[in-house]
């Protein structure tokens, strides 16, 4: 279990660490999405532990910020980032995708403590996440709500049924982050259906629009910060990533969209991995 | 006497009743006016969400707002309501067991004039088949008002169904609602008349025109589709020993369905199914649609009686 709040060279290797449980796991699985789980590991790392206000000790607790993951195929990372900041044991990781787990191959509320939604089928992450938005509005409470889209998951047309309502109901308590690292199963976004103009297209929907790289940890958090300084409308982050992000012969490389690793395979990213990490220290 | 009583002005009254209870938030896709959920607008602006044509987005937000303790009533028509957002209400509601109030209106084929893209006739089914979902289909005005007061006590997801037009009452204002029990409302001894919706109106004429040929014909309102009744249907069954089911609905995947179901495994018993066959509606006027679809009460009395000379 890693303690929250760290500083960014400490959050790099927290991201870092969740890329390696996310290997072992899938691997330890045989199955698994690792290529969107590492392109997500740096917003992960940030949001659990510096940036969202949670107790893993107390998963309802009331004052909580929520966390959504539309795109849950990557389930890994979120689970990883769950134990490691201490909401189940590590080494239930291992059961991941495994018969009578809790971790099952996508996110189920009641299930995992920690995990506030079902998710999978893409395209309504955002909807949910516009659903506790209002609710936090109706109740005068002052919590956030997040809510991670892949980017290929943005081809689904209720993604943009819930920018508009929540524009229309100024959701400035919602933050999306749209994890653009270019590739869906078939092949790049943009040959499969494109959908630039994207910084445009949230802009059109009446939504604030950073775009980061999704990797750089300081620029992800200061998006966070001007999150909170949304007054009427509604933030969206859009970060620039890679598709593998951290093992070498993971990136950009859509063949690990939806496979894991071999044997092989593993040993030679978990070496990459904690190579990068002994560089943070 | 029975009055004629649009449900959905009893949905919208029970609504407005519910209104004072904090945690009840209703959404519309734009058809408050239709589906009477502007009741509840008028009385209490602040927890009413227009959310616009985009019903699969409202069943996402139902999610959240569920997931965070409210209690939603989510209306639209019933082909929107089931059909096009089928596989969020699998995800949003019935997955996670929230706490939504599907409660659809303009179901059936009375919808009448606006044609098949209208009339649900498939609602009940697509429903049915959800794990974790309750599924409700009231006979009447006074049961819509009772029934809506009951779902809204009710922790879990539930589909709730009406028609259009003003319906014959078949129960008394202020008679209980309980979710899951069916209703004898007249005992007889050749056969089991089970209707949901309006056509128990229509099951209860079956059973007079019947009497006059000196047949006993039991009539059960079976508001509950989903979870059955199992005990009063098979109880029911075990007296008459052949059966009649009657739905505004496809004979595929609904009330029908349910009981042959029930009663193929533990009773087998003659069962004719009243209901759409597999086709979809048309434009016409209601009374004009139930006599081509062969929905009348007449259509329930000939059943009937083919249910009887199919016994033993």
């Amino acid at each position: 279990m890693i303690r929250l709040a760290k500083s960014e060279k400490e959050l790099k290797e927290v991201a870092n660490k969740l890329r390696l449980d996310v290997i072992e796991m899938t691997s330890e699985a045989g199955s698994g999405h690792p290529g969107g789980s590492l392109s997500s590991a740096d917003l992960m790392a940030v949001l659990y532990f510096r940036v969202m206000n949670h107790r893993p000790s107390d998963p309802s607790w009331d004052g909580r910020d929520r966390f959504i993951l539309s795109k849950g195929h990557v389930a890994p990372i979120l689970y990883a980032s769950l134990a490691e900041s201490g909401y189940f044991p590590v080494d239930e990781l291992m059961t991941l995708r495994k018969i009578n787990s809790r971790l099952q191959g996508h996110p189920v509320r009641g299930k995992v403590p920690g995990v506030e939604m079902s998710t999978g089928s893409l395209g309504q992450g955002l909807s949910m996440a516009c659903g506790f938005a209002l609710a936090a509005k109706m109740d005068g409470k002052k919590h956030r709500v997040y809510c991670l889209i892949g980017d290929g998951e943005l081809q689904s047309g209720m993604n943009w049924e819930a920018a508009m309502f929540a524009s229309q109901y100024k959701l400035n308590n919602l933050v999306a982050f749209v994890d653009r690292n270019r590739l869906q199963i078939s092949g790049c976004t943009d040959d499969v259906m494109s959908i630039e103009p994207l910084e445009r297209k949230w802009e059109s929907f009446g939504w604030r629009v950073v775009t980061v790289d999704g990797h750089n940890i300081g620029q992800i958090i200061n998006a966070c910060n001007w999150a909170k300084r949304a007054r009427t409308r509604p933030t969206v982050v859009i970060m620039n990533t890679i598709k593998g992000k951290g093992v070498s012969f993971m990136e950009n490389n859509v063949a690990f969209h939806g496979k894991s690793c071999n044997q092989e395979e593993a040993v030679c990213a978990e070496n990459e991995l904690e190579e990068a990490m002994r560089f943070c220290r | 006497m029975s009055q004629m009583l649009a449900q959905r002005d009893y949905y919208g009254k029970a609504l407005r009743a519910l209104a004072c209870r904090e945690d009840i938030v209703v959404l519309d896709a734009d058809l408050a006016g239709s589906t009477k959920t502007s009741e509840f607008q008028k009385v209490c602006p602040e927890r009413f969400v227009e959310v616009g044509i985009a019903e699969q987005n409202m069943i996402g937000i139902s999610s959240g707002l569920a997931a965070e303790g409210k209690t939603v009533f989510a209306s639209t028509f019933g082909v929107f309501a089931t059909g096009r957002c089928w596989e969020q209400i699998r995800l949003c509601a019935a997955y996670p067991k929230l706490n939504i109030k599907i409660v659809a209106t303009h179901c059936g084929i009375s919808v009448g004039e606006d044609g098949a893209t209208h009339q649900a006739l498939e609602d009940i089914s697509l429903m049915r088949t959800l794990p974790n979902m309750t599924v409700i289909s009231p006979a009447d005005a006074y049961e819509t008002y009772a029934a809506t007061m009951a779902i809204a006590e009710y922790d879990g997801p539930v589909y709730m169904r009406m028609g259009r037009s003003p319906v014959p009452t078949v129960s008394k204002e202020g008679e209980k609602f309980t979710i899951g029990k069916a209703k004898v409302l007249l005992e007889g001894k050749d056969v089991s008349l089970f209707g949901t919706g309006q056509m128990v109106f229509n099951c209860i004429e079956a059973a007079e025109e019947l009497r006059k040929e000196g047949i006993s014909a039991e009539v059960i309102n079976v508001s509950t589709i989903k979870p059955l009744d199992r005990e009063t249907v098979l109880a029911s069954v075990s007296g008459t020993g052949c059966a009649v089911t009657a739905e505004e609905h496809s004979i595929i995947g609904g009330l029908g369905s349910a009981v042959s179901e029930l009663i193929s495994e533990e009773l087998p018993s003659p069962v004719q199914r009243i209901g759409t066959m597999d086709m979809f509606g048309e434009s016409g006027s209601p009374a004009e649609l139930f006599v081509k679809y062969g929905l009348t009460s007449s259509d329930i009395a000939e059943a009937a009686r083919r249910a009887i000379k199919k016994k033993r």
